[in-house]
Order: structure tokens, then C-alpha cells, then sequence
């Protein structure tokens, strides 16, 4: 099927297989492997990227769903070879060991302020739920984001 | 003039961002299933959907018809591609029974997951739609998925070995003949408890993935794999395979977590090497979540009993200790050692007279085969003692901290020879649990508890204390020969100036998270005055850092960052000489600070480094005599262990009513000696104790009666999220290790090994006064709920016969 995606600003028009989940889609067509799998049940949310702007688990999405979206994936948050503020955060405060994880949760993160610009921590422990990480005990990851909404 | 500071860390210990995380922050980093290898196969693996079961037929002719299949393999196609079977490290006993294990199955599977067949393909989905096609006729048989059952032979796994029996492992260390059993005879107090370490599934957020390069002409072949350990992959795969080890090279990309799951050899591995070179072009595979839960080596899964003696004044006098642990279906790379590894800390951080009988005896099971999984055998002996000495206070009516008070070892007896022959190299038992008890308030919490834990009260408080001992840093070459490991335990560095006095370091180490690129290159800053970035790391590629020996248990940098340190002192040494040749001093009169050579007492008589490493480079005006370039390589063996220790205080509330535990705070005191990067120690202890806290509370890998596992994905098995988990308060103590030059001592397992404990003697605690003396693990609300409820027939029944 034909499909029109603008990802990370560009559109890129591409012919894909109808079973084509939108991560193997950047991932294989795009090339843009920033963004991981990590499961096969929707559970891990490394996948996670930005479909108009809010963040989805990009193995629950078709390819073709994103047809006329646009996306953001990891490699696209990074602004005039600046880091976005949320990945400085994390950054900062060491909210990453092994990275596999890091990218979905970046972009779970910075979905979560933009719906809620000053959470607690609580909020930030509830948001980021969908997003597991295996490395960090989620203390510094809580910590970063805190930061980045104190940042803004 | 601005004399030169004296020593004082200008680097070292001086928290520091960490250079690796730009890439992995932006999608830069690539993860072995990243790589973009032209022309590649995919290798996918069909699997047992039976626990044991005879292989009558397998029949790959429709799978190969479909579009896109290359070729597909049964066990019994590949064999003659085996020059050995796949390795097992540590025969741990001279009898040990070891099961010929192949990367696939060819007459029998022995757990669900067990590869039978595979299939090479254009396209991933294209291998994985044949592996439908493939024809295997099962005869089942029973499955063994209990550890008494297994023991008891009613059903043998594998037919040659005519036991489940792999070995009994024993160590008894007497002052004098039978003081052990004098010791629990004479005993004021003796407990006698028994626990069980559920299987846990590791879990790294990457999966496994491996990709084999080869070049058919001239015969090299380059294995990619998401590995802790290139450097042992790289033997054993030659060794395996029949592969000249010069022609094979092994690199561990970004590799996305570990916790001891990828310090093994898989069949996936070996698989995409042998296809690799048998089809002669590229062949790789990436494991999927389910297959993970299933393929990949499990953790823990051991039965333990242990008895503690004590006088009157509830000093320990002597220790026994029995285990039973399960071995999975097979040996992997270090399966049988695992157990053992925790022979030497069933004594915890305790003064000790020499009596202590120690006996493990493991199965086989029909279920994944088990091994290192962060902490490996120390978190489980640390729990076994650390609970029993609850049980101790509680049988003796004192406080479960003062207990451990009255028999921690004392900071003057150190280094201290424990009953087991190993000297304890330093530790300050008192002061961590100190600190763990006024981060907690402890006493203000016992005061609490007492108005709050009244009869009827529905929410409960409970305090749980964990002091432990890892053994870690491993490991001097002797003492893993007198365990019968087939390797030694040391890691090698080198240490090169470039002409532009910028630095290069090739580690035998292998990261996964841990940041050794921003650790090692502030040894290095803080060696040779130079700014950590200008320092370099090199490291997981056997062709640019052919000598090592990974990274696990903790070892990284009580063995390898020393090693880097004594690289750097290696070419100091020859920068001196090169330095005095050039100021036309003697060599003895030059002193080396901030990065400058000067003559003592004339410090205008100077060279920078940088001249210095230029001079070499050039070599137009070295000593007579002096090799040109400025390098060190250095290989340490570390004279003994390393021993980090600390306290851990967990408090929670139960609710009685749902089972549910509440983790109202979470005290970490960790001591491992001189710190690096605290930024990076304290990440490690944090993780480390949600990983802990997680197999006390959450995980468990389940199976049926016949074997087939329940927790196969990430919605079933529960790697606890953000909401799922406490914050964690630190602090830390800092008591040097004498046996090294740095001082340091390992941190990676230190919080899983704490936090097990910590977490479940607080649920205890927590339900003492309603008759509750053991919970197990994991302590979900449903089993807390009937362990309440049990314990509170039980009294009432007693109570009824009274």
C-alpha cells in the first residue's frame, strides 16, 4: 500500500506490505534504528515515538495508519545539533545506563509534559508506567524529568 | 609561580556526566540489530513446545518450498558442523555429570524452548512464517519440573547420564573435628530455616541478537552478538565450531543490558557462525520477547536450609548450610559454579569461629537452563543469612539490628580470614549500618511500629535489615583454579599516548550500561593530568582489544580500572626517561604531577606531557636504548576478591486486609571502597535494588506441571515500572581496599544482593505479631494475603486444641 508519512519533518512516500508495523516501518524502511524493540506484547514501550505529536507504542500501529501523520521519532528531537531538553535531563541526571530502553522513554517522557507540564512525582512514576527499564530502578529517570519540567 | 598540587584526586571521585550518553540519547547507538549488513540471512529457530520429549522425525521439505527460505536444518543436519559440544566452563566437581548439548536438539528436547530445527531466510518474517511448515514428530514424556522429583530419578532426562543427579558439591571448614556439631549440640539458640529462590527471567531491555560476517576467500569470520563477554565468546565459538581462534573475531556494539544473561555461549550464536560459513554469506537473528523468556538462561531458582548456632548472648558459633539447586535442562557456560559462588557468604558479615559444613546438590529439570543472574549465588546466600539472623533475634527477643551488631566483624579485625580460608580484605560493618539506621530513623520508626502494629490494626509497619558481604572482583587465577574454573580471572589494558598527547585505552573489559568509557578515561585523567575527554576507550571488539575477560561479577573495575591505572603508571615510567633525557636531569629527580614533568626543587625545569609524547613519537632524541611511542600493555591478576558491604533498611506497610505491600521508604548504605564516578555507583546501586526489591515483590517464572512456562512475555512476567517502585535514599561509607592500587572495590550486584532481604524481612516484620514467621518470594498481595491468613488458623487452631 502507498503511503505519505512526514517523519522527523521530512515526507517520505513509501509502498509497504499492509502488515507492516509503523517500528519496522522506521526502523527498516527509514533506516532511523534509534528506536528499539523490546517485546512482542506492547509491554516494554521502547518504541515508543511521537505520532502528531503524542506518544505511541509504534508496534501497536500499522504503517499504514500513520498514513498523512507525522511522526517524531528519536533522531528527530534533537534540535540545530542541540539536544532537547528532556534528553539533556536525562543526561543529567544520569537517567540511563545500557540505553535500550532510553529512546521510548525520552519520548514518553516529553508526551507526558506536554499533557501535564508540572507533574509530581507520582504523576511522573504513573505516566512513564507504560515504559520499562531494567537498568536505572527508575529513580533517576523520575528525577530527570522532574528536572526537564522544572526546566521549561 | 603556582607550585604543583600534591596528589589530591582532582578527577577520581568527582561525580561526572558520562560521555556514552550523547549517542544512546539520540538513536546514534547501534545495537547489534541496528547494523546494516548487506545480503544477510535470517536465521530463525523453530522450538520445542514440549518440556521433555523424544524426537522421532523432523521433516524441513515444505519449509523448504516457501518464498524466501534459503535452507532449512534439522539437529541432526547440522551435527557434522560441531567439532565439540556446547561449552560448560566449570565442571565443578571431577564427577559432575554434563549432559552433550548441541545447538540443536537431535533425539530429545529437554525444556520448552529447546531449538529443534531452523530455518535460513531472505527476511525475518519470511524464516519465522517456515519455521510453520516444519514437520516434528514428538513422542512426549513426562516432565521433571520439581527439584525433589527431580532428585528422586522417577524420570531421567537424559538417557546417558542415568541420573538427574549433576553433582554434590561440599565444603567443610573445622577448627576442630566436628565443631560444627558440637556447636549446634552446645547451642543456647539454634534456627534451623528453610527458603526458596524462585526462578527469575533476567529480562535485559534488549533481547539477544547476533549477526556472523563472514569472508569467505580468506576465511576470517566477524561475529556480532549483543555479549557481556566477546572475549570468552570468541574461544569458545573457535573452539566449538573448529574455527582457527586468529581467524575469528567477536564484537559486542551497543549491547543493551545484560545482568549476567549474556555471559554465556548460545546456540543462536554458534547457529549464525556455522550457517554463516557454511552458506558463505552473512546470517544473523534477533531474538524475540518470548523466545527470550524461553532460550535465554534464568537466574536464582535454588531450595535452601540453613542452620545458625549461637550462645547465650546470640553470637553465631557455627553454620550449615544445605542447597538444592536447579540447573535447568542443560549446563551453559557457568551453570554449575553459580551455587557455589555463594558457598563462601553464608556466613554474611559475621565474626565467625571456623565451623561451618556447607553441601549443594543439583539437578537437572526439564525447564531453561539456569545461570548467572545478577549477584549469581551471592544474593541467594546473603538472603539465607540474613533472614535466619532475623529468625535468630526473634527466637532470642532482641532487636534484629543489635544482633547483627553484636556479631558484625569489627573494623579493627580486618583483613580478616573468614571460616572459609578467604581473607575479607576491609570493611566498617558498624558504621554503614549506623548510617543505614539514622537515614531511616530507625528508632523513631521501632516507636512507631509499637503504637501502630497494636492487635486488630489492619496496617501494618515492618522494618527489614540487610548487612551483607559480596564477593566480587573476580578473580585471582588461583583460587578459580582451586574451584576447577577453566579460565583465570585477569583483565588486561593498554595505555597509549598519541603524538598529540591525546589518549587511547583498550580495555578486556565489556560494557552494557555500566560506563566504563567515562570511568576509565577519569583513571586515566587523574594518572596522566589530562582532560577525561581527551582520553579514549576502546573496548568489545577482539580485534582491536584482543586480550580480556569481559565484564560480570562485579569485576570490572577492581580488576580491569586497576589494570588501567597500572598501564598508566607503565608509561609514566617510560615518559620519565624520556623527559629526563630531554632536561638532561636525572631520572630520579623528576617528579610527575598535573600532567608535567619537573625536577624537584626546580619546578621551571619542566616538560608537558604532550612534549614528551611528541619526543617519542618523533623518537629524533630518545635515550639510547628506548623504544619509540609512548604504550603500556599491563595484564593484572588481582591478588584476592573484592569486598564491598553495606546496610539496607527497608520499611513497609502491610495492608492484612489485601495482602498489599507498601514500601514507605528504602535505605541504601553501600561501601565499595575508593569511588570513581559516585554518579555512576549510585545508578548501579539504584537499579541493582529494584532488581532485588522486584524478586522479592514481583517476579517469578512460572510453569506448569508439564513444564510449559507461563511467564513468557513482558504482560506476564512483572519487570516492575516506575509506579511499581520506591525511590531509594542513599549513602554510602568509603573504607579503601588495601589490595589494590585504587582502593576500589566492585558495585554492580551490591543492591540486588541487599535488597531481596532488606524487603522481605520488613513484610515479616511487619506480620510478626500474627504468628507469621516466613513469607516467600515474590511477596504478591495474594501470597501475603494467605500466609496471613494461614498463620492465623494455625494460631487459632492451636488455640482451640489448648
Amino acid at each position: 500500500m502507498q503511503i505519505r508519512v512526514t517523519v522527523n519533518g521530512t515526507a517520505h512516500d513509501s509502498d509497504v506490505e499492509p502488515r507492516t508495523l509503523l517500528v519496522h516501518y522506521v526502523r527498516e524502511v527509514l533506516g532511523l534504528t534509534g528506536t528499539n524493540i523490546g517485546c512482542d506484547t506492547s509491554s516494554c514501550g521502547a518504541c515508543s515515538l511521537h505520532l502528531n505529536g503524542e506518544a505511541v507504542k509504534s508496534c501497536t500501529v500499522l504503517a499504514v495508519q500513520a498514513d498523512g501523520c507525522e511522526v517524531t521519532t528519536i533522531e528527530g528531537l534533537a534540535q540545530n545539533g542541540e539536544m532537547h531538553p528532556m534528553q539533556k535531563a536525562f543526561m543529567e541526571n544520569h537517567a540511563l545506563q545500557c540505553g535500550y530502553c532510553t529512546p521510548g522513554m525520552v519520548m514518553a517522557a516529553t508526551s507526558l509534559l506536554n499533557e501535564n507540564p508540572n507533574p509530581t512525582e507520582e504523576d511522573v512514576r504513573l505516566g512513564l508506567e507504560g515504559n520499562l527499564c531494567r537498568c536505572t530502578g527508575y529513580h533517576n529517570i523520575v528525577q530527570a524529568v522532574l528536572a526537564a519540567a522544572g526546566g521549561r | 609561580m603556582t607550585m604543583t598540587e600534591p596528589a589530591a584526586s582532582t578527577v577520581l571521585g568527582k561525580r561526572r556526566l558520562r560521555k556514552e550518553d550523547p549517542a544512546l540519547l539520540t538513536g546514534e547507538a547501534k545495537f547489534t540489530s541496528d547494523l546494516n549488513i548487506p545480503g544477510a540471512l535470517h536465521l530463525a529457530v523453530l522450538r520445542s513446545p514440549y518440556a521433555h520429549a523424544r524426537i522421532r522425525s523432523v521433516d524441513v521439505s515444505a519449509a523448504l518450498q516457501l518464498p524466501g527460505v534459503v535452507a532449512a536444518y534439522s539437529g541432526a543436519d547440522l551435527a557434522p558442523l560441531w567439532a565439540g559440544p556446547m561449552p560448560c566452563a566449570w565442571p565443578v566437581t571431577a564427577d559432575m555429570k554434563n549432559p552433550t548439548h548441541h545447538p540443536l536438539a537431535v533425539s530429545k528436547a529437554a525444556y520448552v524452548g529447546d531449538g529443534v530445527a531452523c530455518v535460513l531466510a531472505t527476511s525475518d518474517a519470511a524464516a519465522r512464517d517456515a519455521l510453520e511448515a516444519i514437520e516434528v514428530d514428538y513422542e512426549p514424556l513426562p516432565a521433571v519440573v520439581d527439584l525433589e522429583d527431580a532428585l528422586s530419578d522417577r524420570v531421567v532426562i537424559h538417557d546417558e547420564l542415568g541420573t538427574n543427579r549433576s553433582y554434590t558439591w561440599e565444603l567443610k571448614c573445622e577448627g576442630a573435628d566436628g565443631q560444627v556439631e558440637r556447636a549446634f549440640a552446645d547451642a543456647a539458640y539454634t534456627v534451623s530455616e528453610h527458603y526458596v529462590h524462585q526462578r527469575l527471567i533476567p529480562m535485559a531491555m534488549e533481547p539477544r541478537a547476533v549477526a556472523a560476517v563472514p569472508q569467505p576467500f580468506g576465511g576470517d569470520i566477524t561475529l556480532y552478538s549483543s555479549t557481556q563477554v566477546p572475549h570468552i565468546l570468541k574461544v569458545m565459538t573457535a573452539l566449538t565450531l573448529g574455527i582457527p581462534e586468529h581467524q575469528m573475531r567477536v564484537v559486542a556494539p551497543a549491547v543493551g543490558g545484560g545482568f549476567g544473561a549474556k555471559l554465556n555461549v548460545y546456540a543462536e550464536e554458534l547457529l549464525c557462525t556455522a550457517l554463516a560459513r557454511k552458506h558463505k554469506v552473512p546470517v544473523r537473528w534477533t531474538e524475540e520477547r518470548t523466545e527470550n523468556t524461553q532460550a535465554t538462561i534464568h537466574g536464582r531458582a535454588q531450595r535452601q536450609h540453613i542452620e545458625l548456632a549461637a550462645d547465650a548472648d546470640g553470637k553465631l558459633t557455627a553454620v550449615r548450610v544445605r542447597l538444592l539447586a536447579d540447573m535447568g535442562a542443560y549446563l551453559q557456560l557457568v551453570t554449575p559454579g553459580i551455587p557455589l559462588l555463594g558457598a563462601f557468604l553464608y556466613g554474611g558479615v559475621y565474626d565467625l569461629p571456623v565451623a561451618y559444613d556447607f553441601s549443594c546438590t543439583s539437578v537437572f529439570t526439564t525447564l531453561t537452563p539456569t545461570d548467572a543472574y545478577r549477584g549469581a549465588g551471592r544474593p541467594e546466600a546473603t538472603y539465607a543469612i540474613e533472614r535466619a539472623m532475623d529468625a535468630l533475634a526473634d527466637q532470642i527477643g532482641i532487636d534484629p539490628l543489635e544482633l547483627r551488631r553484636r556479631n558484625f566483624i569489627k573494623k579493627d579485625q580486618f583483613p580478616y580470614t573468614a571460616m572459609t580460608g578467604l581473607v575479607y580484605d576491609s570493611g566498617d560493618h558498624d558504621a554503614a549500618a549506623t548510617m543505614a539506621a539514622e537515614l531511616a530513623d530507625y528508632d523513631g520508626l521501632r516507636a512507631r511500629q509499637a503504637t501502630q502494629n497494636v492487635d486488630g490494626a489492619t496496617k501494618r509497619l515492618g522494618i527489614g535489615v540487610c548487612s551483607y558481604f559480596e564477593m566480587c572482583g573476580l578473580a585471582p587465577s588461583r583460587v578459580l583454579a582451586s574451584l576447577n574454573y577453566s579460565a583465570g580471572g585477569w583483565e588486561a589494558a593498554t595505555v597509549r599516548v598519541l603524538p598529540t598527547n591525546k589518549i587511547q585505552v583498550v580495555t578486556g573489559t565489556a560494557p552494557h550500561g555500566q560506563g566504563h568509557e567515562t570511568a576509565w578515561s577519569m583513571i586515566v585523567a587523574e594518572k596522566m593530568g589530562v582532560d577525561p575527554d581527551d582520553v579514549d576507550v576502546l573496548h568489545s571488539d577482539t580485534a582491536i582489544a584482543p586480550l580480556g575477560l569481559d565484564t560480570y561479577g562485579s569485576r570490572s573495575l577492581p580488576v580491569g580500572g586497576v589494570a588501567i591505572a597500572m598501564a598508566c603508571d607503565k608509561v609514566i615510567d617510560k615518559a620519565k626517561k624520556i623527559a629526563a633525557h630531554q632536561l638532561e636531569a636525572n631520572e630520579d629527580d623528576l617528579e610527575f604531577a598535573g600532567g608535567t614533568f619537573s625536577v624537584k626543587g626546580t619546578p621551571d625545569r619542566s616538560m608537558p606531557l604532550a612534549a614528551v609524547a611528541f619526543e617519542a613519537f618523533t623518537a629524533h632524541n630518545l635515550p639510547d636504548g628506548l623504544e619509540p611511542n609512548l604504550e603500556a600493555q599491563v595484564t593484572y591478576d588481582p591478588p584476592n576478591f573484592s569486598w564491598p558491604f553495606g546496610t539496607h533498611i527497608c520499611v513497609v506497610e502491610v495492608d492484612t486486609e489485601t495482602g498489599d505491600v507498601d514500601v514507605l521508604k528504602y535505605v541504601a548504605v553501600d561501601d565499595c571502597g575508593n569511588q570513581v564516578n559516585p554518579l555512576i555507583v549510585e545508578g548501579q546501586v539504584h537499579g541493582g535494588v529494584i532488581q532485588g526489591l522486584a524478586q522479592a515483590l514481583f517476579e517469578e517464572a512460572v510453569f506448569d506441571e508439564d513444564g510449559n512456562p507461563k511467564t513468557s512475555t513482558l504482560a506476564e512476567y512483572l519487570v516492575p515500572a516506575a509506579s511499581d517502585v520506591p525511590p531509594i535514599t542513599l549513602g554510602h561509607t568509603i573504607t579503601p581496599s588495601p589490595t589494590n592500587p585504587l582502593g576500589v572495590k566492585g558495585i554492580g550486584e551490591a543492591g540486588t544482593i541487599g535488597a531481596a532481604p532488606a524487603v522481605i524481612n520488613a513484610i515479616v516484620d511487619a506480620l510478626s505479631g500474627l504468628g507469621v514467621t516466613d513469607v516467600p518470594m515474590p511477596a504478591s498481595p495474594h501470597t501475603v494475603w494467605k500466609t496471613i491468613h494461614a498463620a492465623q488458623s494455625a494460631s487459632s487452631a492451636q488455640g482451640v486444641s489448648k
